[in-house]
């Protein structure tokens, strides 16, 4: 790990001047992926500014039935939160479904939004990567690509983005708050990570002097029948390969709300807004399942390695919508 | 009372409970230093410039060193029938004295800092600059390459009955398969890791070794100092599984660099470097052919396989070993064959040869069942065999598959399942079971022990032995209390320690057996010994005959130490083993049951419920042997449906040189293990004991595979079992 | 950078850089090495730790950043689960043990607070039965590659009683 200066930030405020006055500074917070980033020499700051002392652990109720979680609540404590479980069980699950139980201890939710890709070619510093190594090509397309994705992928980059609650939260329509000297601004999680395109090193839309400082989850009443299903290699403690956020209303036999995210399949947390267009006033039956998970895959390309993923992530939709009609919520 | 047969706690328990247990990384010495291996990053070249500035500049840096700048390292040893220390060379390479690079990830530099931080951080500022020779680093693209293995008289190339091809051809009944194996990694929990002190050309290193008389001999060969002159210690090895019985250039490099900076240096490997410098289990490309009569009579068993060696070392796998000795066929075919690759020597890894060839032959059997239409229970039972198949006039010291089929199949509740594929469902899963043979040959080596009686009743068993979380002292003692007829409480074991009577290498599943033959042998002489002192100063307790003899103790030695005694002892060895190995087969045996539950969409594969019966001859700590054997199978879990180690075919390098992206199982993964012994003592072998280290992982690859494939009616014949074979 | 870190009950100063993490602190500079080094990147547990009560990986964890907080390390603990894994066999080598003990504490404690698992059926529901499966689930951050897991799992089960 290359040397850096380290100071622990009194107060939001120091840190936002600290970062805006200073090039290659990070922002550590529970270190899970960024210590270990560090390690690797693929992030090298210059200076870190420990986080974990700002007061940005509350977990508050809104005005209108919404959550407002400070960016620095440990995973763990998320997850656990009684109104977290019965209101949006599903993040609860995406949760629960990602790293071991000393990892989500210590992982913040804004360090979650911002975990880089478990990508082989990105881990390995020998590799070629335009990730880690802009212009550099991609190891990955014509290697091991077992883990790639296959919607949202380019020419430059295949990576997957690892998150099971950045799926969650995008399939909640949450909002990312971030704070600079330059004031406060709200960004929609379905906007804040970025496709690779050509610059598959610009991962989300924060500035470099931005700070996470809180995620709101609106009302949605539809989540209280909600799921997280997460496909893995290991029974646990595994990254997904394919994995399903999903909320359902029926009535009559009709589906009269339905969201669907996808993790594991896609370079940024899936929003699968054509299922669900597809899927709304159908009835709620396997034939049109089957369809809405067809539509939202239509697009996707996979290599010899990884286009398995495309038949198992429609198979994985299928069964999770399934499950919340049959057995309903996980709440 | 005896204490053999009782399932008593480990004596280790106190010490590995509380964090009390050292293990190779954390004995300090005043002014230890750090060390960092700086890796190549192609498979074969030459290195054109190396800078180190940047490194030499990093606070806290004692020194880089280089081939630039390295102190000379003798050669390791050319092979030889007696000398197996050359077996133990992980590699041929004589590290850091050319410029030539035979491997992606070969140790092109060692960093030694005041800490280990300072070392990190300089060793990722080493930067080389190569010339690229062409290399061979893709193993299925190299198998038309293929070549028959060198004959060894431990390692043989083959064997051979009648004419397997033509009767394969005139079967009523044939299937000819293809199986494939990746290569995998051992990844015990313990990071490799050596502690090496100079005290002017005295040597004591702290290893994390399952073989330390062999590190012992190859430190003093490598460094040209007597072999009395070096001392190594491992009195506690965090999991080796045939990793740690080698010697790797991480070991060889601490002690050049505590020469190097006459600092006392520990070097403990990242995960990484343990994989880009520790070998692990060759991937393997099998045929399988069978042919049987309409009754499942075996006419004709065909099994081969091409492994990988290089270079610049590896052991050839014996990948058909189990395939030799399992069935009555008329006509039988085992040939290895090899490839030759610019990479990392393989080595031994839990039940080499054994694990991924069971998987091959235990599935083709089960395919030949399928396609009878019999219960491949009958079908092994069928061609069950009391005499070698192919020795003919060899014999099994000990066969009791038709009792482990019995009793295993009464456990499991075999019986009630449904043959037909794909035809039990619960909710989502699909159910299936399965079933295959274990085998796996047996071995003693040369072993030297004392045995100390005190006046105070006390008993001392000393032998340089070694404990990887077998319970091997444990053992000893119970063996040691029985033979005395002492209390267990009584004995004291020390072991893991090159200053004590040379113990065995720790592998082979040997070391229990070979440690029982001196310790029993000791303990005869020292009771002879009391017998006679009791026959001039009168009867009565061990401890009144010492009193009235007036002697602190009496010790019986079984072996000798000295050079002369060394080669005695390896003159006798392998005469006897060949000999031995001509008129007797001896091995442990056993048979897993698995059930597992297999996703009908998606194809996740949970292992549900597990009964394994073994035949390791006698047990002597039931606890503990059933720990062994549930290790095994664990690891053998691993082996059907998740480990592999991903070797980019384009450059050779290892892509996964981490436990994050190399699954081992997780608690969530392993059911409860149902074990049940014979508890049957072998004729043949040191008090009955045929070895349990490696048995439990023979046959758990094709067990889980025969139940994916009764559960879903797919057969997936390439490992591992991972969902998208299931689609 | 001179730090203080309290470990076991009791203040420690040493003088770490910044990049030291609290594993190399208690092993190297402390000479606390009961808790062990399997991976250095949170993907093992064998370093796992207590943290004011809550179990962490020590290795992720940059010793600087620990400051003020209570770390309990293997050398601390002195539980029931201790002699209840050697009962149980619940261990082959020892190396992932106290990283598994430490776990296991931090697990018990988490159930009793009503935290749930990936593998609970209902999440709005509390104080639900520690299984095996929750068990296993909840562990499975904790490797063992000797496979001693039934017994880890029988260890825990008997001091969860």
């Amino acid at each position: 790990m290359k040397s850096f200066s380290y100071v622990s930030a009194p107060d939001t405020g120091t840190a936002l001047r600290t970062i805006a006055s200073n090039e290659d500074v990070k922002f550590l917070a529970g270190g899970t992926n960024l210590v270990d980033l560090m390690r690797e020499g693929i992030e090298q700051p210059s200076t870190v500014v420990d986080i974990t002392r700002l007061p940005l652990t509350g977990i508050e109720e809104l005005p209108g039935g919404g959550i407002r979680v400070g960016a620095l609540v440990t995973n763990s404590r998320l997850a656990a939160d009684p109104l977290i479980r019965t209101r949006y069980p599903v993040l609860a699950q995406a949760i629960l479904h990602g790293a071991s139980a000393q990892l989500r201890n210590m992982a913040t939710v804004g360090g979650n939004l911002l975990q880089r890709t478990r990508c082989m070619y990105f881990y390995d510093e020998s590799a070629a990567c335009n990730k880690r190594a802009p212009g550099s090509g991609c190891g990955a397309i014509g290697g091991f690509s077992r883990g790639g994705a296959v919607l949202g992928a380019s020419e430059h980059c295949i990576a997957t983005h690892p998150s099971d609650m950045a799926v969650a939260l995008v399939m909640l329509d949450a909002v990312v708050e971030v704070e600079s000297v330059r004031g406060t601004r709200r960004i929609p999680v379905a906007e804040f990570h970025r496709l690779p395109g050509d610059t598959p090193h610009i991962e989300t839309v924060l500035a470099a002097d931005e700070l996470i400082t809180a995620v709101e989850l609106p009302p949605v009443p539809v989540a209280a029948n909600s799921r997280y299903r997460k496909v893995r290699d290991r029974a646990s403690y595994a990254f997904a390969l394919v994995s399903v956020a999903a909320a359902l209303a029926v009535e009559d036999g009709v589906v009269t709300e339905v969201r669907l995210a996808l993790g594991g399949v896609g370079t940024k947390p899936w929003r699968a807004t054509e299922a669900e267009r597809v899927l709304l006033g159908r009835p709620a039956a396997e034939e049109a399942f089957r369809g809405a998970a067809e539509a939202e895959l239509a697009a996707a390309e996979g290599g010899t390695q990884n286009a398995f993923k495309i038949e198992l992530a429609q198979r994985t939709i299928v069964a999770t919508l399934r499950r919340l009609l049959t057995d309903g919520s996980a709440a | 009372m005896t204490t053999i047969g009782q399932p008593l706690d480990r004596v280790d328990g106190g010490v590995k409970t509380t964090g009390a247990a050292k293990f190779a990384a954390e004995h300090f010495y005043p002014g230890l230093t750090h060390a960092v291996l700086v890796h190549a990053t192609i498979s074969r070249g030459r290195i054109t410039a190396l800078h180190t500035d940047e490194a030499s500049a990093v606070p806290g840096v004692v020194a880089v060193l280089t081939h630039l700048n390295a102190p000379p390292l003798k050669p390791a040893p050319k092979p030889g029938a007696f000398n197996l220390t050359v077996m133990f060379s992980g590699t041929s390479v004589n590290y850091l004295q050319s410029d030539e690079v035979h491997w992606e990830g070969q140790p092109i530099a060692v960093v030694v800092a005041e800490t280990s931080a300072a070392a990190r951080e300089a060793a990722a500022l080493v930067r080389a600059e190569y010339t690229v020779t062409k290399s061979v680093v893709d193993f299925e693209g190299s198998e038309q390459d293929a070549r028959p293995q060198p004959n060894n008289p431990l390692l043989p190339r083959g064997a051979k009955k009648g004419d397997a091809e033509a009767a394969l051809k005139a079967a009523p009944v044939s299937l000819d398969l293809r199986y494939t194996t990746p290569p995998q990694n051992h990844n015990a929990l313990e990071l490799h890791a050596t502690t090496a002190n100079w005290d002017g050309d005295r040597l004591t290193v702290y290893d994390a070794t399952q073989a330390i008389d062999w590190f012992r001999t190859h430190l003093a060969l490598r460094f040209g100092v007597p072999r009395t002159n070096v001392r190594v210690l491992a009195p506690f090895v965090g999991g080796a599984f045939g990793g740690k019985s080698a010697i790797w250039p991480g070991t060889i490099l601490a002690v050049m660099a505590a020469r190097a900076t006459d600092r006392p240096v520990r070097l403990v490997l990242s995960r990484e470097s343990v994989y880009r410098t520790v070998g692990g289990r060759t991937p393997s490309i099998q045929r399988v052919a069978l042919g049987a009569d309409r009754d499942g009579r075996l006419t004709s068993l065909i099994h081969t396989s091409i492994t990988r060696t290089g270079p610049i070392g590896g052991p050839f796998e014996q990948v058909t070993a189990a395939s030799q000795h399992l069935y009555a066929a008329e006509n039988i075919l085992a040939r290895h064959d090899l490839v030759s690759l610019d990479l990392l020597p393989n080595t031994f890894m839990r039940a080499p040869g054994e694990a991924i060839g069971t998987f091959a032959v235990e599935s083709a059997i089960d395919e030949l069942a399928c396609e009878l239409g019999m219960d491949p229970i009958e079908l092994r039972m069928r061609n069950e065999t009391a005499v070698d198949p192919i020795g003919g006039r060899k014999k099994f010291s000990h066969r009791r598959l038709r009792e482990l089929y019995a009793l295993g199949a009464e456990r499991f509740d075999w019986h009630e399942r449904n043959p037909e594929p794909r035809s039990t469902r619960d909710g989502r899963w699909l159910v299936g079971t399965g079933v295959a043979t274990a085998f796996h040959r047996a071995l003693t080596l040369p072993v030297n022990v004392t045995v100390r009686l005190s006046a105070d009743g006390g008993v001392l068993v000393r032998c340089g032995f070694h404990e990887m979380g077998m319970g091997a002292a444990t053992a000893q003692a119970q063996i040691t209390a029985d033979a005395l007829g002492v209390p267990f409480d009584a004995v004291r074991v020390e072991y893991g320690d090159s200053a004590l009577p040379l113990g065995p290498f720790a592998g082979a599943s040997a070391q229990t057996a070979s440690v029982a033959a001196g310790v029993v042998q000791a303990c005869e002489e020292l009771k002879q010994t009391l017998k006679s002192m009791a026959r001039k100063t009168g009867g009565g307790t061990n401890e009144e005959i010492l009193r009235r003899a007036k002697v602190p103790h009496v010790e019986a030695v079984v072996g000798s130490d000295t050079r002369l005694g060394r080669i005695a002892g390896r003159a006798r060895f392998l005469p006897n083993f060949l000999l031995d190995a001509q008129r007797w087969v001896k091995a442990a045996s056993g048979v897993h049951f698995c059930e597992v539950k297999v996703d009908a969409e998606t194809g996740e594969t949970r292992v549900s419920r597990w009964a394994g019966v073994f035949d390791i001859g006698r047990v002597i700590n039931p606890k503990t042997a059933a720990s062994q054997m549930r290790g095994g199978i664990v690891m053998g879990l691993g082996l059907a449906m998740a480990e592999e180690t991903l070797v980019d075919p384009r450059t050779g390098r290892i892509m996964n040189p981490s436990l994050a992206e190399y699954h081992v199982p997780v608690h969530a993964d392993i059911p409860p293990i149902d074990v049940s012994f014979l508890d049957d003592p072998d004729p043949k072998m040191p008090l009955g004991i045929l070895g349990a280290g490696e048995v439990s992982t023979a046959g758990v690859g094709a067990a889980v595979a025969n139940a994916v494939h009764h559960a879903t009616g797919k057969r997936v014949r390439d490992l591992p079992i991972t969902l998208d074979k299931l689609l | 950078m001179e730090i203080e870190l309290r470990i076991n009950g009791s203040a420690r100063r040493l003088d770490v850089s910044p990049q030291v993490s609290l594993l190399d602190a208690l092993r190297e500079y402390l000479g606390l090495t009961g808790t062990k080094k399997g991976c250095d990147q949170g993907a093992c547990g064998a370093c796992t730790v207590l943290a004011d009560g809550r179990r962490i990986n020590a290795c992720l964890a940059l010793a600087v950043q620990y400051q003020g907080r209570e770390i309990t390390t293997i050398e601390g603990v002195d539980h029931p689960l201790q002699e209840a894994f050697v009962r149980t066999d619940g261990f082959q080598c020892g190396y992932c043990t106290p990283g598994q003990i430490c776990s296991a504490i931090g697990m018990l404690a988490e159930h009793k607070d009503g935290a749930p698992s990936a593998a609970t059926e209902h999440l709005a529901a509390t104080g639900g039965e520690l299984d095996d499966e929750e068990i296993r689930e909840r562990m499975s951050g904790n490797l063992c590659r000797c496979g001693a897991y039934n017994g880890i799992v029988s260890a825990i089960k008997e001091v969860a009683k």
